[in-house]
């Protein structure tokens, strides 16, 4: 079980949160205008790095709140979370 | 010293409590415990803990447990037990015992006590640091302890230090990422039966350590030879410690077989305990020193350059006579030396760092020639290791060789056992490497070596060094085995603690539950929820009740229980904005106290939710949601204005519980309302279809709206939770003369898929659009909401998607079963190919049709309707119509009564 540091309330379970997948996917300014290829890559292409990654996870079972964290798919080390519409700290 | 009775195989036997149960049998001269899995050979101890490959059994006393090793039971009054060839029994008593988890955040947690863990406990404690100190034995002192030393006291008073929490009887059964350890903690078994029986018999720890310092020790490792698995062979080290420690004296005449000083040393030890060692058998060319000189000084003769090459039995199958020879490193058989009568065998085959903890993290051990082990190398931070385990295996004056045992031809290799509880044979290994076969993960499935409750502790490492003789590699070349938790089998009781029976599963029930209990209705489970399923009368079945109650909303007036529905409370200058962005409709249109029904899709344009929503007020909606998807649907609305839209003022509660709903429908609704509120202006005129009026209803306020999922004119009746029952109950009494009947769940389905209502997650799997289901309606064109950019994607807009439909079974009684697939009726090859068209999401018997009818996704579907097709079932193919889908009332005629 990780133990994932929520900006909010600090370290708690992994049983408290769920995933929310690769973080800085915004939703596209004018959808209309995108092509299929495109608006099909905004829905279902996630990059899958090997080592450190930029990841989305809410404390679901804690305070509700959604937060980006770095997380190395290798190792399953931690790096710092930060909280949305907050400048991302430097990859560790 | 207590004297205990206790039972083994049906016969009564006394011993000295607190002792291991495998040396009570020994002293009870029981040297076979059980017979093996496969093969019925005779069976005995080998080992001295949690590594003991042969002596499994079945404890039938107390809660009882199958399959635990004899060398880890612990003798008390009344045990009762039985020789378990491989195969365990679930005991059939229920289990009464307690069982408990508990949670430990500590700075440094050790695993192991004996000298070396002790040690590190000392220093920790030393620095004023928090410290977890568990092993897995009774008492503290490990290797050293089974020696039969005594512990420095000044050492043993580090477990007194108030910073330190001891637990002996727990062992670590997982080791994960971030300091994270499981362990089970055996609190009871070893006691007499009269402990408090509110004591829990085992608690699950779950560790958070900042630092984990591993003293898990070592294995002896036994070697292969034919005949290998008879009782009265054992490893040299648990030999020594039964005879001197526990004073076993059943053996008289031993022989020693070794690769490393350890077999002299417990040699010296047997000789002491005036058993005759008539011989150590070393597979190296030369060994010396005291020890050696001690040896020669004891009169024990020493073969070198030889190895146990075949055993002989008694009339019992136990150990009589072992053949010597002189071998080669690569385990040949080069020529025979002699035979020596004898009842025990003290095998040592080196040692095996108890390394299983740090590789479920994905360490990889490294082998130490001239320690003959792996050891534990390159470990994470936060992790460190000491003692045996860390390859501190003491000073010896001669290095050990790396030998694993002889690799006979022929029947021999038969009967020359490499893992013993899964009878796997030197036969077995050769098969794997004639196969092709050199990955030792590979070898593992092949040859099932490693997968038994031990897991290979005791021939892993044998079976890489024998693979390593056999293809002429280098151990280090072929690696070590990956272990995986648990370290050692464990109850499912354990893993549950208190989460059993009721507590295994949180359930809801609404207000109201206590009347549908009353009337004694089936239950349905609809996520947590327990929604009365019908309500039978007089023992009617399923479909006669569903039939009744159908005819009664249709014709009279039926009530449900609605309270289940999600319920979701929206707040804010922006919440009409949001809803709009949420749904595919408008909401931001809506008048106050009118209410709207939405559907809400993924970003890829598949319908995701529905329900009705309700404006309360200029910034405030009431959002109900399917009764299973309240929180997902929730979860979505926090994620959004989190993520995306922070811009809104909006505020998201779940109010599900707050809320009781008593849905009264069917003509005689609105003359039952009358009589409820009597204030209350009922008219179509001045109380319309989906709109909401606020009136006191048997003296408790309540929010009356005209919403309808069953195409009858209806009215829900919402009140705070807490009045649920009370307004069930005035509702129920104010409907006798009306004949008011309840329904439940499955009446409630057959009268919306009798109106073509579709239910998300019954007509849909996350792959339908609006599109599809024939909801092009609700899909606004004049605003961005989530999905919309995906219904012009190539593959939502193309034709021949499957689409919902209707059928009518030509056979009128002919119920489909849900699920079923249909061919289209002119192809015969269709049915053969299995090409199906779409398949049935809904199928009901309805008693307003007089016959069955089905709701199904349909390839092309609404071009189809008209058509024929067959559902091919087991036994039978039934013709059916395609329809559109909806069977009643297709002009809304009956929805304002
Ligand atoms: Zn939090």
């Amino acid at each position: 079980m990780l133990s994932i540091n929520c900006p909010w309330c600090g370290a708690r379970d992994e049983t408290e949160f769920h995933y929310g997948s690769q973080a800085h996917v915004a939703y596209p300014e004018n959808p209309e205008t995108l092509s299929d290829e495109a608006w099909a890559h905004y829905i279902f292409f996630r990059d899958n790095p090997k080592g450190w990654f930029q990841e989305r996870w809410v404390h679901t079972a804690g305070c509700r709140r959604w937060f980006n964290v770095w997380r190395n798919t290798v190792s399953h080390q931690f790096g710092p979370s930060y909280k949305p519409f907050t400048p991302a700290p430097a990859r560790p | 010293m207590t004297k205990v009775n206790f039972e083994f195989d049906s016969k009564m036997y006394s011993g000295t409590k607190g002792e291991p149960l495998v040396v009570a049998l020994l002293k009870n001269g029981i040297k076979t415990v059980t017979d093996s899995t496969y093969l019925s050979r005779p069976r005995g101890v080998m080992a001295l803990g949690a590594e003991e490959p042969c002596a499994l059994v079945q404890i039938d006393s107390g809660s009882g447990e199958p399959m635990v090793p004899a060398t880890q039971v612990e003798l008390v009054e009344g045990l009762a037990a039985r020789g378990l060839a491989g195969i365990g029994d679930l005991p059939n008593v229920s289990d009464d015992a307690r069982y408990d988890k508990a949670n430990r955040h500590v700075e440094v947690l050790i695993i192991g006590s004996g000298v070396a863990g002790l040690k590190a406990a000392q220093i920790a404690v030393s620095k004023n640091q928090r410290v977890m100190l568990i092993d897995d034995a009774p008492r503290v002192g490990g290797y050293f302890v089974a020696k039969n030393n005594e512990i420095d006291p000044e050492l043993l008073a580090v477990l007194d230090s108030p910073n330190l929490l001891h637990l002996q009887r727990t062992t670590a059964i997982g080791l994960y990422d971030q300091g994270y350890v499981v362990a089970i903690e055996r609190r009871t078994d070893h006691l007499s039966a009269n402990y408090d029986p509110k004591v829990a018999r085992i608690r699950t720890w779950h560790i958070r350590a900042k630092e984990i310092i591993l003293a898990t020790g070592a294995f002896q490792r036994f070697l292969v030879f034919p005949n290998n698995d008879r009782p009265g062979i054992m490893l040299s080290h648990a030999a020594a410690t039964y005879i001197d420690k526990y004073q076993v004296q059943i053996f008289k005449k031993a022989v020693v077989v070794t690769v490393d000083d350890q077999g002299y040393e417990d040699a010296l030890r047997l000789h002491k305990n005036s058993i005759q060692v008539q011989a150590i058998v070393d597979v190296r060319s030369n060994a010396v020193g005291a020890l050696v000189d001690e040896v020669k000084k004891a009169g024990i003769e020493i073969i070198f350059d030889a190895s146990v090459t075949n055993t002989q039995a008694d009339e019992k199958g136990e150990l009589a006579q072992v053949a010597i020879s002189k071998v080669d490193l690569t385990g040949k058989v080069l020529s025979a030396v002699k035979e020596i009568s004898c009842d025990l065998l003290a095998v040592s085959g080196g040692w095996t760092p108890t390394v299983h903890l740090a590789t479920f993290i994905g360490v990889k051990p490294k082998w130490v020639k001239e320690k003959a082990a792996f050891v534990l190398q390159d470990l994470p931070k936060g992790l460190s290791a000491v003692g045996s385990v860390a390859g501190d295996l003491g000073e010896t004056e001669n290095t050990p060789a790396s030998f694993f045992g002889v690799l006979p031809e022929g029947e021999l290799a038969t009967v020359s056992f490499i893992d013993l509880q899964r009878d796997a044979t030197v036969r077995d290994l050769k098969r794997a490497t004639g196969a092709g076969l050199t990955s030792i993960e590979h070898i593992k499935r092949y040859t099932t070596i490693g997968t038994s409750h031990d897991q290979g502790k005791t021939s892993g490492t044998t079976t890489i060094g024998l693979l390593s003789q056999l293809i002429s590699k280098e151990l280090e070349e072929i690696g070590t085995l990956n272990f995986r938790p648990p370290y050692i089998p464990v109850l499912f009781s354990a893993l549950a603690g208190r989460d059993r029976g009721e507590l295994s599963d949180p359930i809801r029930t609404t207000p109201i539950h206590a009347w549908h209990l009353d009337a004694k209705a089936p239950f349905e489970d609809v996520g947590q929820w327990k929604r009365p399923w019908y309500f039978p009368q007089n023992k009617e079945e399923l479909h006669q009740a569903v039939a009744r109650e159908c005819k009664a909303a249709r014709e009279g007036v039926a009530v449900m229980d609605a309270s289940t529905l999600g319920k979701i409370d929206i707040q804010g200058p922006d919440a009409a904005e949001f809803l709009d962005r949420i749904y595919t409709n408008m909401f931001s249109t809506l008048k106050i106290n009118h209410s709207r029904y939405g559907l809400m899709c993924g970003v890829d344009g598949m319908v995701f939710d529905d329900g009705v929503t309700t404006r309360l007020g200029e910034n405030h909606f009431l959002m109900t949601t399917t009764t299973g998807g309240a929180a997902k649907v929730l979860d979505w609305l926090e994620e959004w204005l989190q993520t995306e839209w922070p811009e809104l003022k909006v505020y998201c509660s779940s109010v599900t519980e707050h809320w009781s709903t008593v849905a009264i429908v069917g003509p005689k609704s609105r003359a039952l309302m009358k009589k409820l509120a009597p204030d209350l202006d009922v008219s179509n005129e001045n109380f319309g279809f989906m709109t909401n009026q606020y009136a006191a209803v048997a003296q408790v306020p309540a929010r009356i709206a005209r919403i309808s999922f069953s195409g009858e004119l209806a009215y829900e009746i919402n009140v705070e939770g807490f009045f649920g029952l009370h307004i069930w109950n005035a509702v129920m009494d104010a409907g006798k003369e009306f004949g008011i009947t309840p329904y439940g769940t499955e009446t409630m389905h057959v009268l919306r898929a009798e109106k073509g209502f579709v239910i998300v997650g019954q007509e849909t799997d996350g792959t339908q659009t609006p599109q599809d289901l024939g909801m092009d309606w609700i899909v606004s064109k004049k605003k961005e909401f989530i999905g919309k950019r995906s219904f012009i994607r190539s593959d939502t807009s193309r034709d021949g998607r499957h689409q919902l439909v209707g059928l009518l079974p030509k056979d009128k009684l002919k119920l489909l079963p849900e699920g079923s697939y249909l061919v289209a009726k002119d192809s015969k090859q269709a049915i053969a190919d299995s090409n199906h068209i779409g398949y049935i999401t809904s199928s009901y018997h309805s008693a307003a049709l007089s016959q069955t009818f089905a709701l199904a996704l349909v390839a092309d579907g609404r071009n189809r309707v008209g058509q024929n097709a067959i559902v091919p079932l087991f036994d039978e193919q039934v013709e059916v119509v395609i329809t559109e889908p909806i069977f009643y009332d297709k002009e809304n005629t009956r929805r304002d009564g």
